[in-house]
């Protein structure tokens, strides 16, 4: 297989000090930027960051960030993950990654989605009502872009254009990268499909091996449509240290309180230790060292045949010191890791295929 | 087969299931595996879910909702439950309706009427179809779990799925919840069915009957069980506030 992309993804949650004290937003987006740097430095494919509305997130504006670290890195792509583009003007956005582009030489790339959470709606004056209609007529407009030709749309939620050229055009052919994020709606995975753009699976809770169907159905979906198969991705959790009980120590704590806080806004339970361990066993969880993380996403990557992964090493408040070691980890030592082994499996496969 | 005195007792062999999400096709497939024939539905046209149904639970028969309502022995309700009034209801008059439906924003946007503490959604739902024989059953658990830990009878790890309905309904759908995996746990008339929607303990529990049992009683005694049984009806908050433990909301 061609040579998988490996990347690391945060949403920019707000970060704390040694004491527990809330860093501030400010402070949590330079350490995130930081954190791109080091991404780069240890070679990672791809630095994608979130687009939150809410007190916990410090991300609004990916693009803003992303520009920033488009002047201090060198090869790493720079992504959003995703751009909840239903409440975004699609025509705003494309210029402000389409300027990320060219400051980063052609380096931007965006995941577009629904988003899983409410605030961008009221923020920006659009309704929870129109949640679909939203994301699929902008989702269609936006691919009018990606052309960099003069367009021509009409729909009901902004108003039309007509032959108009929207600047700055890229050096891309095919306009700026654009992957499309979605949780598990099986209808969301033949939109996709339909679409022609590449998709990135949100697996965040249960046994990975379970959403190889979803592949399938992708793969299939394109092939009744008569459109090019287009690549997978999927994105998931996890912490590293150096063994599996410091991961597993320092990661719990942030991570059971950000799941609480969900869980108290959308009507489920605290999770319990026990549960958290079983992610951690068999489900969407990659915390540990640096070999039980690579030796599971080999696993997953496998069983899903999937052509891209990033580790989003953030959930909940934690010390930037944390973040940072689990960046480091991730591109020093899981990454050539999983390459070798991908590498390794893909060569006695051949031999047994034989 | 569905008529009104035969549906209240006949074995359930043919399993419609309205709704081709993520809940509806992991229903599908546990039903399949359990040796159910299955219908199922998306919104309209079956060719709109063909090639989902046949990726996703190989084996069922893609229809349109009134030939799933009307072939089927029972149906469960897996479509967004805002969606709700366009189910067919002379199609789903006298047959057993397992609603599996919890209020999201993503799909019905923000409501009142489906999310609020006097929200009793399963209600609802039997208000607008008129003789068919609602019970609430299958919307509490996550669908990675359903579709991860159905296990056989007498398995010690045998996860718990709680039905709220009238004990005849019940008791059918209890041994379809069996057949599908899970040991049922009847707990009361079809308003108890607040104990198992969102914010109630019992949402997103993944535990064994007696675990289950435990997390229900305890809902007049949670915060979100006083809010609710307030709201439905003030008088319901003393025999609770005794803990006399009545299953019944």
């Amino acid at each position: 297989m061609d040579r998988i992309t490996l990347g690391v993804d945060t949403f920019g949650d707000v970060m704390v000090d040694e004491k527990g004290r809330p860093l501030g937003e400010a402070a949590s987006l330079r350490h995130v930027l930081e954190e791109g740097i080091v991404a780069d430095q240890t070679g990672l494919d791809v630095f994608a960051v979130g687009e939150h509305h809410r007190d916990d997130y410090a991300i609004s504006a990916p693009e803003t960030l992303l520009a920033g670290l488009a002047t201090r890195t060198q090869g790493i792509h720079l992504s959003s993950a995703v751009t909840v583009l239903s409440s975004d003007d699609p025509v705003r956005v494309y210029q402000r990654f389409a300027t990320v582009d060219a400051l980063s030489d052609g380096r931007a790339e965006v995941i577009l989605g629904r988003g899983s959470f409410t605030e961008s709606f009221p923020l920006f004056g659009y309704s929870l009502e129109d949640y679909e209609v939203l994301f699929e007529e902008k989702l269609g407009m936006w691919i009018e872009l990606m052309k960099e030709q003069p367009v021509t749309w009409s729909g009901s939620t902004r108003p039309g254009l007509q032959d108009a050229q929207v600047y700055p055009r890229t050096d891309h052919e095919g306009g700026i990268p654009t992957w499309i994020g979605v949780g598990g709606s099986p209808q969301s995975v033949v939109r996709a499909a339909a679409h022609g753009l590449p998709l990135m699976l949100a697996i965040i809770g249960g046994e990975p091996q379970r959403f190889a169907p979803y592949v399938d159905l992708f793969h299939r979906a394109a092939d009744q449509l008569g459109v090019a198969r287009q690549r997978v991705g999927m994105h998931s959790h996890g912490h590293i240290a150096a063994t599996d009980e410091q991961a597993l120590e320092e990661y719990w704590p942030a991570y059971r309180a950000h799941n609480a806080r969900l869980g108290a806004e959308r009507g489920w339970p605290a999770m319990t230790k026990e549960h958290f361990l079983q992610e951690v066993e068999h489900g969407a969880l990659y915390v540990g060292s640096p070999r039980t993380v690579a030796e599971k996403m080999v696993r997953n990557i496998r069983a899903l045949d999937v052509q891209r992964f990033d580790f989003i090493y953030t959930a909940g408040q934690n010390l930037p010191s944390l973040r940072r070691q689990s960046v480091e980890l991730y591109g020093s030592q899981v990454v050539p890791m999983v390459r070798e082994m991908l590498a390794d499996s893909e060569r006695s496969g051949e031999d047994t295929a034989s | 087969m569905s008529g009104d005195s035969a549906g209240s007792s006949a074995p359930i062999r043919t399993l419609g299931i309205l709704g081709a999400g993520k809940v509806g096709t992991v229903l599908a497939r546990r039903a399949l595996e359990a040796g159910y024939e299955v219908l199922i539905s998306g919104s309209g046209d079956p060719a709109a879910i063909a090639l989902i149904t046949s990726v996703l639970a190989p084996g069922a028969r893609a229809v349109r909702p009134e030939e799933a309502a009307r072939e089927a022995d029972a149906v469960i309700l897996a479509l967004p439950l805002g969606r709700f009034r366009e189910l067919p209801v002379e199609a789903l008059r006298g047959t057993l309706v397992i609603d599996a439906m919890n209020h999201w924003w993503e799909t019905d946007g923000a409501s009142e009427e489906l999310g609020g503490p006097a929200a009793s959604t399963s209600e609802l739902v039997q208000e607008h179809l008129a003789g068919a024989r609602v019970v609430k059953a299958l919307n509490h658990m996550g669908y990675h779990d359903l579709d991860e830990r159905a296990l056989p009878a007498g398995d010690p790890d045998r996860l718990a799925i709680a039905i709220a309905g009238a004990p005849d309904d019940a008791d059918r759908a209890a041994r379809l919840i069996d057949a599908l995996g899970f040991d049922p746990l009847v707990i009361g008339d079809l308003r108890s069915g607040v104990r198992l929607q969102p914010f109630a303990g019992a949402f997103g529990a993944a535990t064994d009957r007696e675990g289950l049992a435990r997390i229900i009683e305890e809902f007049p005694r949670t915060e979100r069980g006083r809010e609710v049984l307030a709201a439905l009806e003030p008088a319901a908050l003393e025999p609770a506030a005794g803990g006399n433990g009545s299953m019944d909301a």
